[in-house]
Order: structure tokens, then C-alpha cells, then sequence
């Protein structure tokens, strides 16, 4: 089944209300959505930013006009020219080419440690809502546990226990994020749960199963979209922070959090090293946060 | 009143106690032994052997639980096996002085982003809200570590107007009483030395504040944005008040009060925030404490360091919870 296909009430909306009336033709509140995200410039321009990065980690081998790791010390750590576009590291190598190359790094590690979240933070959202009782209590009250560690602390924790490396950086933003996913999830599915068409789902014969799957979850898209684009962003910075720390990717292999603590020791002398690594992440993570906040205007247009 | 602190703190001992539970399992959770692990392979029987006796691991899972449990409440959170320390005084040395900067950070925070938020809202579709709005989108997606190593790129190298890195001088001695320097350094009456420990305080400050201050201004502004709206506005300017009075004998009072929550709230994520531009201006703290102790292997540093300063967090959350419902007393009754 299509989400797009069937008039869907977002959870801010009535359950009643299936669109609105443009002309003779019916609007559902998706296309509606849509529409409105079309006219939102900044959203737009995240989206392109977006497109450009990904295209640009995607074709890297393309892209770069260096090998990210070849080491050439006859131009050590040399400013921005025509040759070297943001100059080059302590070992020679071409920083544009490693940021390049470390988009595909940072942009993985933000993109899985997100779904990651999605993933187990939905499930646990949509039980604790759904059942309530004692499973929303239990489920809750871990969630509080989790969010009262600092996140980066907990994540430090987690890396301790699982030992450095990009997967485990990954697993450790992951864990930080699921009780937000949990709480959006559990907020919306509540929103939802006692509408008319759960309750004739449900009058009709309905598992919990098939009424969570194809009633409750598709009307609740909305704010776990919006959600996941914002937390994208948030999981760049975070997952390039415990690389900076050395405890996420290690190097030869770029990435934007590893190439900033490189950059660090030549911070005075060569501080395009550091620089250009903290833009990239910067003109990402803004983009996410552009086309977050745009999608959050399109959803619900009174948040504005 | 007496009752809503009592059903907040009731909630407050089952997250300490799970935040306990969380740290006291996750040594367990290292695969192999956690003995072994932490010691390395090439460690003799005897050492590792002493390892195991020292974190109780010989013992039943229930009998080590209870004793964990009474060793955090008597605050006894053992020795550190890289330097041999007694890991509550080495917090204790390492965790002022993250506050200090996570405090000087949150009142920059509040001094320039709560003014602005509320500007913002009173001059909406103008400039001044434009200008806020950008910059406190900016604000929240830099990294922290970034910011740093620009200011001090910017501040620091290039226009030599602040220190580089550290939390004092070299030539300045500060006694310690507190571990905070800037109580330390007032208590001693040396003030030379109060005004070089600030001078150390603002880039890390600065840097640190960034996120908390984009949040700050953008939480006010749209506070203030519900509360301009509101009926009672209305009748406060149809009587005839000047706009200055109505927002702000009216309207800021009320629009403060989430934002209350949302600065104590912060707490936590300035901490987290610290623990990185620590590393980057080389300052002691908690940071680099724990960062230097997960290279080592140093289990209990990193055990106590994190269950500590959770159960920190905690507290300071019921605080402001509490603070909350004495600035709004509908919360008390929901």
C-alpha cells in the first residue's frame, strides 16, 4: 500500500479532515504538504545542498582530484591554491579530496546512527503507546534513565564497552537518540490511537498488528520525518565529535571529525587543515536543518 | 506544593537507581573478562587476579550489585588502575571546573540569547528578526570543537587578544580550595589572578555557548511570540498601556517561564558540550579526565566520572522542575 495513495489525517489534523478543496479537485493533506514544501525557498536550498553533498560523497572516486591518502611531501601542509583548492595537510594530501571522501564517512555515520534510532525508537514509541499500562511506564521510564546521561558521556561509555571504531560510534550516537524517536513516536501514535478509523479498524476485526502497521504508522509519518531529517544532522556533528575525540573513525581513513582533531595540532600555522573540515560539516548539517525545518512548516503550517 | 516535590523526587530515585544499574552492568557487558580487559593480555594471573578481587567480580551478581550500590551512596568509587588515585577525589579535582565552564557558558548563553529572542519577537518580519533567526540556525549546526579552534585561530593566534589553551597561567598560582579557579582565585584575594582566570574562561566560554544560546533565542522568540497573542495583551494595551509596560510587566513574565525549562534542561547537553571544548582548549576537567581514562583502560575513572555526573544531571533537573512549579502553579495540579 502506498502511504501517498489514501487521504491520510496528519496527527495535528481532525481525522475527519481529508484534504483541502483546490478548485473541484480534492487535496490530501500529503499533496498539500508537498505543495507547500515546493514553495519554501530555504527548504529547497537544504535539499540541493543535500543533493550536492551526497552526489559528491557517492562519485567520489570522480569528484576528487587526489587519492585521499596518497602522501606527497614536497607540498606539506601547503595554503588554498589553484592546485590544491583548500591547500593540504601535514602529510601533503589534498584536503578538498579528503573532504570529499569524508563526506561519505560522516554522511553514513549520520544516516545510519539515525535510522538505527528510527528503527528501535519506533518500535518502543509505538508499544509504549499503543498498549500503555505497564509497558509504557516501563519503556518510559528507560528512556528517562538514558536521557539523563550526557550524551556524549553515555556514547564515551558506549565506545568503552564496544572499543573505538566508526560502527561502534555509530551504535553509541544510536543509543543517545533512540528515547527522542521514542518520545516523538509515542506523542504521535497517542495523537492517533483513539480515532474513529483505528476503532473501526478495529470493530471490523483488525489485529493490533495490522491496525499499527497500516492505520497508526502511516499517520504518523509526519513528525518521525521531520524527526529524522533534524536528527541526521545532529548525528553528523555528534558521530564527527567522537572521531574528533579519536574514538570513532580511525585514521588513514577520512572523515570530518578525524580530520579536525588532525587539524588541531596545526591550528596556527596551517588552519585551513581544520577549517574546511568544520564548513563541511556546518553547510551539512545547516542543510538538514533547513530542509527539517521546512518539511515541520509543511506538515503542520501553524507551527510556523 | 509540598506534594508535587514529593511525587517529582518519587520519580527521580527509580532514574538514579536505573542510571546505577546502567554503569554497574556495563562493566559486566565488555566481552570476555572484564578482568582481562581491563588489564590487558599480557598481564600475569596474579595481577589480573588482584583486578578481579579489587572490582568484586569474583562474587554473585547480586552480591556485587548491593555492594556497588553501598560503595556509590558512601560516594567510594574505588581506584583509578592507571595512576592508583581514589577516584572521588579525582572527580571531585576534574568535575569543578566543568561546571565553572559550563556555567559561565549558559550565562552568556542567557545574557545574549534571551534578549534577542524576545527582540525578535517584538520586532517581527523586521531585520532584527531575521538576523537572529540565521544566526541562531547557524548556531545550532556548527560543532562545538569547531567553534573552538576558530576562535582560537581567530582570538587567540591572529589577534593575540586571548590565551591559547589552559585555565590559568603559568605564572599565576592559584590555591586550591574549591577546584573552582574563579572561587579559588577570589578566596585568595589575588585578584591579578581572578582577572587572568577569566581571561582564560571566555574563548572556551564563548565556544561552548553557542548551541545553548541558539536554542535560548529561538525558544524566547517563540515563547514570546504565544504570549504577545494572548487575550490578556489585548486587554492590558486596550486599557491604555504603553507597549513598553505591556511586554514587560505583562508579557515577559510569562513568556520566562518555559524558557526556564529549557536553560535547566541544558545543563546536561553543556556538560556533554564541555567535555569536548576541553579538549580542545587543553583545560582540566572532566573531559579530558575521562577521555584520557578510556585510552588507558581505566574502567573505574570512567564507571565513576559518567554515574556521577548523570546522577548530576538528574538533580539538577528536579530542580528546575521544582523551580518551574513555583513560577507557574498550574503545573503543580496536571
Amino acid at each position: 500500500m502506498s502511504v501517498t495513495s489514501e487521504p491520510l489525517a496528519l496527527p495535528s489534523q481532525p481525522a475527519k479532515v481529508t484534504g483541502e478543496r483546490t478548485g473541484r479537485r480534492i487535496t490530501t493533506p500529503w499533496q498539500a504538504a508537498r505543495r507547500r514544501f515546493l514553495r519554501s525557498r530555504t527548504g529547497l536550498i537544504g535539499a540541493v545542498v543535500l543533493l550536492i553533498v551526497l552526489g559528491a560523497a557517492i562519485f567520489a572516486a570522480r569528484v576528487a582530484p587526489y587519492s585521499p591518502t596518497r602522501q606527497d611531501f614536497r607540498v606539506q601542509s601547503q595554503p588554498p591554491s589553484a592546485q590544491h583548492l583548500m591547500g593540504t595537510d601535514e602529510f601533503g594530501r589534498d584536503v578538498f579530496s579528503r573532504i570529499i571522501w569524508g563526506a561519505q564517512a560522516s554522511l553514513e555515520a549520520g544516516a545510519t546512527a539515525a535510522s538505527i534510532a528510527l528503527i528501535v525508537g519506533l518500535a518502543l514509541g509505538m508499544v509504549a503507546a499503543f498498549y500503555g499500562g505497564g509497558a509504557d511506564s516501563v519503556i518510559m521510564r528507560c528512556m528517562d534513565i538514558i536521557l539523563a546521561f550526557p550524551y556524549i558521556l553515555l556514547a564515551i561509555a558506549v565506545v568503552a564497552i564496544l572499543g573505538p571504531g566508526l560502527l561502534n560510534a555509530m551504535i553509541a550516537i544510536a543509543i543517545v537518540y533512540i528515547p527522542h524517536y521514542a518520545r516523538v513516536v509515542r506523542g504521535a501514535v497517542l495523537s492517533v490511537r483513539s480515532r474513529d478509523y483505528v476503532e473501526a479498524a478495529r470493530a471490523l476485526g483488525a489485529g493490533d498488528r495490522r491496525i499499527m502497521g497500516q492505520h497508526v504508522l502511516p499517520n504518523t509519518m509526519a513528525p518521525i520525518i521531520v524527526q529524522t531529517t533534524l536528527c541526521v544532522g545532529t548525528a553528523i556533528i555528534d558521530t564527527a565529535g567522537l572521531s574528533f575525540l579519536g574514538l570513532g573513525t580511525q585514521p588513514p581513513t577520512p572523515d570530518w571529525g578525524n580530520m579536525l582533531s588532525a587539524g588541531r595540532n596545526y591550528i596556527i600555522d596551517a588552519p585551513w587543515i581544520a577549517t574546511f573540515p568544520g564548513l563541511a560539516i556546518l553547510v551539512t548539517v545547516l542543510a538538514f536543518n533547513l530542509l527539517g525545518d521546512a518539511l515541520r512548516d509543511a506538515f503542520d503550517p501553524r507551527l510556523r | 506544593m509540598r506534594n508535587y516535590i514529593l511525587r517529582r523526587l518519587t520519580h527521580t530515585i527509580p532514574v538514579l537507581l536505573g542510571v546505577a544499574t546502567v554503569v554497574f552492568l556495563a562493566l559486566r557487558m565488555i566481552p570476555g573478562d572484564p578482568a582481562i580487559a581491563l588489564v590487558g593480555d599480557k598481564a600475569s594471573v596474579a595481577e589480573v587476579e588482584r583486578i578481579r578481587q579489587d572490582l568484586g567480580l569474583n562474587q554473585p551478581l547480586p552480591v556485587q550489585y548491593f555492594e556497588f550500590l553501598t560503595h556509590i551512596a558512601t560516594f567510594q568509587l574505588g581506584r583509578s588502575i592507571r595512576t592508583g588515585g581514589d577516584v572521588s577525589t579525582e572527580l571531585a579535582t576534574n568535575f569543578a571546573p566543568t561546571i565553572e565552564l559550563s556555567i559561565a557558558a549558559l550565562i552568556i548563553a542567557v545574557v545574549v540569547g534571551l534578549p534577542a529572542g524576545i527582540l525578535a519577537a517584538i520586532r517581527r518580519h523586521t531585520g532584527v528578526e531575521y538576523v537572529t533567526m540565521i544566526v541562531s540556525l547557524v548556531g545550532i549546526s556548527m560543532p562545538v570543537y569547531w567553534i573552538g579552534l576558530m576562535l582560537i585561530y581567530w582570538f587567540g593566534a591572529r589577534a593575540g587578544w586571548f590565551p591559547l589553551s589552559g585555565a590559568v597561567s603559568t605564572t599565576v598560582d592559584v590555591p586550591t580550595v574549591t577546584h573552582f579557579y574563579t572561587i579559588d582565585s577570589l578566596l585568595s584575594g589575588n585578584f591579578a589572578a581572578f582577572a587572568d582566570v577569566l581571561w582564560h574562561l571566555v574563548l572556551p566560554a564563548i565556544a561552548l555557548s553557542t548551541i545553548t544560546m541558539a536554542i535560548v533565542s529561538r525558544m524566547s522568540r517563540s515563547s514570546m511570540l504565544e504570549v504577545l497573542s494572548s487575550d490578556y495583551l489585548t486587554t492590558a494595551r486596550a486599557k491604555g498601556l504603553r507597549e513598553n509596560a505591556v511586554v514587560v510587566r505583562h508579557a515577559l513574565k510569562n513568556a520566562l517561564i518555559p524558557v526556564v525549562t529549557v536553560v535547566g534542561l541544558q545543563m546536561g547537553a553543556l556538560l556533554s558540550g564541555a567535555v569536548l571544548t576541553e579538549t580542545v582548549f587543553g583545560r582540566v576537567g572532566v573531559g579530558r579526565y575521562v577521555v584520557t581514562a578510556i585510552t588507558a583502560r581505566d574502567y573505574p575513572v570512567v564507571q565513576g566520572t559518567v554515574l556521577i555526573v548523570a546522577a548530576f544531571v538528574v538533580i539538577i533537573n528536579l530542580v528546575v522542575d521544582v523551580l518551574y512549579a513555583v513560577l507557574d502553579p498550574r503545573i503543580r495540579y496536571t
